[in-house]
């Protein structure tokens, strides 16, 4: 029997170490920067991860595809992040091309192929992973017919691609929160309406410092917290209030910057689902999903604030607090998915306190 | 506020349902006390664990877990603080009745840890039901039951089939599904003789089983360290399944939500510590119902920690020290905290190992109750390459699921009745077309496991069509990657191992290693803790360190080999550490010690064959490696490593060939005038015959090795030689089978030793209790010998002496004799460490392993002085047999091992120290009632004085007529009772279900490996309906001389320091 030689593509690292495996979703090629995340499930949920934008994401996990795909990209209900495969590639070690669940609907490859999204399979992610964990997340592309060139997100104010252009509203009634699209995770929107608030979605540039609200929830999203200048300088204003304001991940960034604190930039982040967070001043820890190459650098918080978490592994800030409380902001998602769902009650007290500093 | 002394309940010998992982559990809870600075009393019988060595707990009474001896140790003791949760269901329970009795709470005992009422709470199907509804958690559909009737009425509300459940059992013993009133009566008639409760559930067929094991501290913290998924859906016993870790085919939402129900569970049950909880989770739906929780350590938990790396043990007895989690280390990457959940970049495959073929007349499907013996975990970066290496790790000697031509007669019974080769039967269902949706209909199985398979098939497919010389880099690589070994390959394109290693080699295909680091490398590991996988391109660790030395471990514990040689291999790499050397350990059984990464400097987590350990010495280049230590799987390696030149430690591979070649071995007895019973190797049935002729039945026949099976057995004539010879299917030039004179009324010695170039440096000489004819592993082996001649022991000494030079032995060895009249033969040499030495070594206070380890690396040591005379106790080693799991199992004792575990105990003389050793794995002394059927006329007349001592105590005798008739004739009064067969009452049968006899003795008429007979039907009957059961004329005497020499409060409870420090 004839065969064509299995195709062979090719991670190709900016310091110039070459990753060989077989290519599977799009034919495309494509760049970006090369971050690994350590969950064991949820690659549909990363993959469509905002955060992730302009990111080829590993997979540190091995068998990547088991379950399929279940997807349903128009509505909000459903279990993924963002209408659309938010990272530029992925890469695993080993692609089920058989997957079994009841409720998918189809393959990751052709998902991936209807998106124009490529992946390798086949490469040593371990190795892979080692290598960013000591030289730092780097630039990388997949190449699988023609060269391109590298692509670094950084430069970008990736807002752009990930946050809506004009405000949307959900439900009714009150209380009323304002949340501020940095690249938000559709989970986030879910979590907020699932405890009755009526919701207005705005642009990361938006300015709504003269909406009447009740609350305001700064969103997650991907690149350098420092690039969305205006998302900063909204949030500093509407902290001269008293309207309780909320931020996760990179929303916990842009409240340390709008207060006066600094951020910077991690070796190679945080992307997992089991990141243990202490809060201050208790023995309680958290198990936490989280997805960030950005931190707040705690030592340097502005007077009124002090960190609210902490990561017991590494002791980076996972969150700050105002002395009045009623500004706080995490850097852990909360909203989880993928990922476990410990602290899913922030939202809880985020909303009594909307409701009872009414 | 800390304890200043804590006792901790070990869990007794090993039996089916609870293994070795308990030997782990308990010793990582006893370092953790040791760390903290607490005084430690254990209380274990099993003498071969680690856990029972002197370095490890404060005190150590090798005493029965049962209430009366734990209250009797804690008045002595004076402990402040209780550990329930290390061992197993045993020390559960027993802890549970300490509670109820008020024991604890006399004697100020606080348990640490999970506190007794959440323990109940697990337990107490009722209260457990009652609890999860409180926080709207769903368990099956299920009416708790006290009687038969109840159960029917109960089971006509939830409809057929429904799953009948035992409270307070461990290994599911005694559940199972029940498909109309018949089966479930009968069921049900058996578990109310040893349970008041049984539940009757709603049963979930095909849905998919999970497992999460949760850890909770004082503070609330509560994190769920692994989870885990059946490969057998719901009906087949987790520990009877295929388990991987972690889940394959739940999706993000389906894996946390069933993580948030675990952890809501735990928190409001108020577990601290360790746990397990069992989910049935539907295969179509998002429902799930919560099975069980394991409010202690478990199988489980020992897998999830090998898995992980996370020492769940070590961390639960820190938590029930009062800890929290954000204060204990990771202590694999030592920069990270306990509180968080592993990150795997690798699949755990774990299997269980049965040894079915072992056992006369039981039933081989496999289902709710637990039958296997052990298990193995393989790791790999995908779900084909684990799972092939899993079943190599059986060593049941096949290579992989396919290509070793296994084939079942019904391809699809097998798949819909599982028994312990369904899942080669899906290797060779897809091989021949069937469908994966078919396979599935009749299995259950996920599709993804199966697709799986499937593609191993169709490498295999691709593979059959290639030859040594026509065989593609690509195509060996791709081999490699889903898991075929070299001797797979090999047997499938008609080559052999070393063929294909060659070309591996010119191809330069080979594995890497990789760590496991319980953080998917985010962050560096400081142990080595490493498997072999040929799905990657760099080794994570450099092998440039020097002076090492490799032990090969034990694998699978199957009947022969068990606990005891963990408890070897770890005393070999600890005496190694102090030598100065580096040790690698390469073991694949996650109920091991010899598997905690840090027991030694390099842990490979990995197949114990030819081809593994030369891919790791080829990189790690060690001094040598050591075979002596792991049982017999290390010891077969040994010449081929050898010739290959792997430089083997101690004792040469070619004397090691010359014992266990059988001619070879004679041969050389014949030269040093060494007698052995008459053999001979045969090949054809006439000559079979002939042979047994001239020596005189009965004989002993071995059949030569092969995959169905065949087990020993004792011919006591023409008619059943003939009938044996059958079975074993061909006699053949091939298989040939060797045929033995057995010598009728023996006694059995043997002698563990070590020696140095030759000379002998220490020596112990047990003697059985049994007469010859019980295989060694289940006999009661009294130390020192009580009623041996000296000239016996002398000559056994001596012989070993000479075995020892001519065999130029440097290291641990054993010997088995048979002596009648002063006369003395030889049975068998093994060359290496044997089941025995943790015993001899913990008698005698010297350690056997040390000193074997020593001379191996080469220090010369003389001898070493051991006076038996100077002993003031005995040591008594009896064997734990588990023939209650093993439905339809005869349980008697022959050539043919059939117990799972030993335990022994010491006493001032031989029936105390017999009495603890038989209270100890589950007697009970009878108070009013005995029944005898007593054997052949020489057994009955044997038995007399114990017959007329048991009236002389006045028990109430019952006999079968045979006996009846004997002891009447002989003065001594006796009811008699009918056998089964001859339905007339009052029959033997009834009176054993009823509860109307303490104890039976039933000494079985001949050696014959299977007969339907009265007898069958009444030991089978005292099994089933929990009477304790002798089969065995000497131990029959013994019991009842110890018997009317102590009662329960008359045994000494003493340490086994105390007994070790001779007075003056």
């Amino acid at each position: 029997m004839l065969r064509k030689k299995p195709a062979v593509g090719s991670l190709i690292l900016k310091d110039g170490t070459v990753f060989k495996g077989t290519p599977f979703g799009s034919q495309n090629s494509t760049a970006g920067e090369v971050v690994f995340n350590t969950g064991m499930v949820g690659y549909p949920e990363s993959m469509t991860d905002p955060s992730y934008n302009g990111q080829i994401l590993v997979f540190t996990y091995p068998l990547i595809g088991n379950y399929g795909v279940r997807q349903n990209p128009d509505s909000i209900a459903d279990s993924l992040e963002s209408s659309r495969i938010q990272v530029k590639g992925i890469i695993v070690s080993d692609y089920s091309a058989n997957y079994s669940h009841w409720s998918a609907i189809k393959s990751l490859d052709e998902w991936m192929k209807e998106e124009g999204i490529p992946g390798i399979y086949g490469i040593d992610t371990r190795q892979l992973t080692k290598r960013l964990r000591e030289k730092g997340v780097m630039l990388g592309k997949i190449i699988n017919r023609q060269d391109t060139g590298f692509y670094d997100p950084n430069k970008e104010i990736l807002q752009e691609y990930v946050s809506v252009k004009s405000p949307v509203t959900y439900g009714s009634g009150k209380p009323h929160i304002v949340l501020v699209d940095c690249g938000v995770k559709n989970s986030i929107i879910r979590s907020l309406l699932r405890r009755k608030v009526r919701l207005t979605q705005v642009p990361y540039d938006y300015d709504f410092t003269r909406m009447k609200y009740d609350g305001l929830f700064i969103s997650n999203g991907p690149g350098d917290p420092k690039s969305v200048t205006q998302a900063i300088e909204n949030v500093r204003i509407a902290m001269d209030s008293e309207k309780p304001v909320f931020g996760i991940c990179m929303g916990n960034q842009i409240m340390a910057l709008a207060a006066g604190g600094a951020t910077y930039k991690l070796k190679f982040g945080h992307r997992s689902q089991n990141q243990p967070c202490i809060e201050q001043g208790t023995k309680r820890c958290y198990i936490t999903s989280q997805n960030h190459g950005y931190a707040v650098n705690d030592k340097k918080l502005p007077s009124g604030w002090k960190p609210w978490f902490r990561n017991a592994n590494d002791g980076t800030n996972e969150g700050i607090i105002h002395k009045t409380g009623l500004f706080r902001a995490i850097q852990f998602h909360a909203e989880h998915n993928p990922g476990p769902r410990d602290t899913e009650f922030m939202f809880d007290n985020f909303i009594r306190m909307v409701r009872e500093g009414r | 506020m800390n304890p200043k002394k804590v006792l901790v309940l070990g869990s007794g010998a090993l039996k089916i349902g609870q293994g070795g992982e308990f030997d782990y559990s308990g010793s990582q809870c006893l370092r953790a006390l040791r760390e903290e600075g607490i005084k430690s009393v254990l209380v274990n019988p099993n003498i071969a664990t680690v856990q029972s060595s002197e370095e490890m707990a404060d005190e150590i009474y090798f005493l029965p877990l049962t209430p009366y001896f734990i209250e009797k140790v804690i008045e002595k003791e004076k402990p402040d603080g209780i550990f329930l949760s290390f061992g197993g269901q045993t020390a559960l329970n027993c802890g549970v009745e300490l509670h109820s009795k008020g024991i604890l709470k006399k004697h100020n005992v606080r348990v640490l840890g999970t506190q007794v009422s959440a323990i109940i709470a697990t337990e107490d199907r009722g209260i457990f039901v009652k609890k999860l509804k409180e926080i709207n958690v769903k368990t099956p559909r299920g009416i708790a039951v006290t009687n038969i009737s109840g159960a029917i009425k109960a089971a006509d509300k939830i409809k057929y089939p429904v799953m009948l459940r035992v409270a307070y059992a461990l290994g599911g013993l005694g559940s199972g599904v029940c498909n109309n009133n018949k089966e479930l009566a009968e069921k049900a008639s058996k578990a109310f003789s040893s349970v008041k409760q049984i539940l009757i559930e709603e049963y979930l067929e095909g849905w998919k089983e999970i497992e999460y094991e949760v850890v909770r501290d004082g503070n609330d913290n509560c994190i769920t360290v692994c989870n885990m998924e059946n490969f057998d859906p719901m009906g087949i016993h987790t520990g009877e399944s295929i388990v991987v870790a972690p889940s394959q085919t739940l999706t993000n939402a389906e894996y946390h939500k069933l993580r948030e129900i675990s952890i809501k569970v735990i928190r409001h049950l108020g577990i601290i510590g360790e746990c397990n909880i069992q989910f049935a989770f539907s295969p179509s739906s998002d429902d799930y119902r919560v099975i069980e929780v394991n409010a202690r350590l478990s199988r489980s938990s020992a897998l999830a920690s090998k898995a992980t790396g996370y020492p769940l043990a070590f961390v639960a007895a820190k938590l029930g020290l009062g800890y929290s989690l954000t204060e204990i280390d990771n202590s694999i990457t030592k920069a990270t905290k306990a509180c968080f959940e592993p990150a795997l970049d690798y699949i755990v495959v774990k299997m269980p190992r049965w040894d079915l073929q072992k056992f006369r007349r039981v039933e081989r499907e496999i289902g709710t109750e637990m039958k296997s013996v052990g298990e193995v975990m393989a790791i790999g970066r995908n779900f084909e390459e684990a799972v092939q290496k899993a079943i190599r790790m059986l060593g049941t000697g096949l290579n992989g699921i396919i290509g070793d031509n296994i084939s079942s007669k019904d391809i699809e019974k097998e798949l819909r009745k599982p028994t312990d080769e369904r899942v080669f039967a899906i290797a060779s269902a897809i091989d021949k077309g069937i469908s994966i949706e078919k396979i599935h209909s009749f299995s259950k199985i996920d599709k993804w496991f199966l697709h799986r398979i499937g593609n191993i098939v169709s490498v295999y497919r691709k593979l059959r069509k290639a030859s040594i010389r026509r065989l593609s880099k690509e195509l060996l690589s791709e081999c490699k990657r889903n898991g075929f070994s070299d001797a797979q390959i090999a047997a499938i394109i008609s080559s052999d191992e070393h063929e294909v290693r060659k070309l591996r080699e010119k191809y330069s295909i080979f594995p890497s290693v990789k760590q496991i680091d319980t953080l998917a490398a985010e962050y560096p590991a400081r142990t080595n803790y490493l498997y072999l996988t040929y799905n990657g391109t760099e080794d994570d660790i450099s092998f440039a360190d020097k002076k090492k030395v490799m032990v090969l471990g034990s694998g699978a514990y199957r009947i022969g080999s068990s606990v005891e040689f963990d408890w070897c291999c770890v005393n070999s790499a600890i005496a190694l550490r102090k030598l100065g050397f580096r040790t690698i350990m390469l073991n694949y059984n996650p109920e091991t010690v010899s598997t905690d990464y840090d027991m030694c400097d390099k842990l490979y987590f990995d197949d114990i064959s030819f081809e593994t350990v030369i891919d790791i010495y080829r990189k790690e280049k060690p001094d040598g490696v050591i075979v002596s230590m792991g049982g017999q799987i290390p010891n077969n390696l040994a010449l081929k490593l050898h010739r290959s030149g792997i430089k083997i430690l101690g004792t040469s591979p070619v004397s090691i060939d010359k014992a266990e070649d059988r001619h070879k071995f004679s041969k050389l007895l014949d030269s040093l005038e060494i007698d052995q019973p008459e053999w001979k190797e045969l090949t054809t049935v006439r000559n079979a015959k002939k042979f047994a002729e001239k020596v005189k039945y009965p004989v002993l026949i071995r059949p030569s090795y092969v995959l169905s099976g065949a087990a020993m057995s004792v011919a006591l004539n023409e008619k059943s030689l003939e009938e044996y010879l059958d079975k074993a299917s061909s006699v053949s030039k091939e298989h040939p089978v060797v045929v033995s004179s057995f010598i009728t009324g023996a006694k059995e010695i043997e002698i563990d030793a070590v020696a140095n170039k030759g000379n002998l440096v220490c020596w112990a000489i047990s003697e059985h209790i049994e007469n010859a004819g019980v295989h060694s592993g289940d006999a009661t082996i009294m130390l020192p010998p009580q009623r041996l001649y000296f000239e016996t022991t002398r000559r056994v000494k001596k012989i070993a002496g000479q075995l020892a030079k001519a065999l130029e032995i440097t290291g641990p060895f054993n010997i088995q004799f048979l002596a009648k009249d002063n006369h003395v033969k030889i049975i068998e040499l093994n060359l290496r460490a044997s089941r025995s030495f943790p015993f001899v070594s913990k008698v005698f206070g010297t350690n056997f392993i040390d000193v074997a380890t020593k001379v191996i690396m080469g220090q010369d040591i003389k001898k070493i002085g051991i006076s038996v005379s100077d002993l003031e106790y005995v040591g008594v080693k009896a064997p734990q047999f588990s023939f209650s799991r093993l439905k339809g199992s005869d349980p008697t004792l022959s050539v043919e091992m059939a117990s799972t575990g030993e335990v022994a105990c010491f006493g001032d003389d031989l029936e105390e120290a017999f009495l603890k050793a038989f209270l100890s794995v589950g007697y009970v002394i009878p108070k009013k009632t005995v029944f005898l059927s007593t054997g052949p006329a020489e057994s009955k007349a044997e038995l007399l004085e114990s017959c007329r001592l048991l009236r002389k105590m006045n028990f109430s005798l019952f006999a079968t007529k045979g006996t009846h008739d004997y002891l009447r004739q002989m003065g001594v009064p006796s009811t008699v009772l009918y056998w089964p067969l001859d339905g007339k009452k009052p029959n033997a049968v009834d009176y054993i279900k009823g509860g109307k006899v303490d104890m039976v003795i039933n000494i079985p008429k001949s050696y014959q490996r299977q007969e339907l007979s009265n007898g069958y039907i009444i030991r089978r009957a005292a099994v089933d309906y929990n009477v304790p059961l002798i089969t065995n004329t000497q131990v029959a005497k013994l019991f009842v001389s110890a018997i009317s020499m102590y009662r329960q409060d008359g045994l000494k409870i003493k340490s086994w320091k105390e007994y070790k420090e001779v007075p003056g």
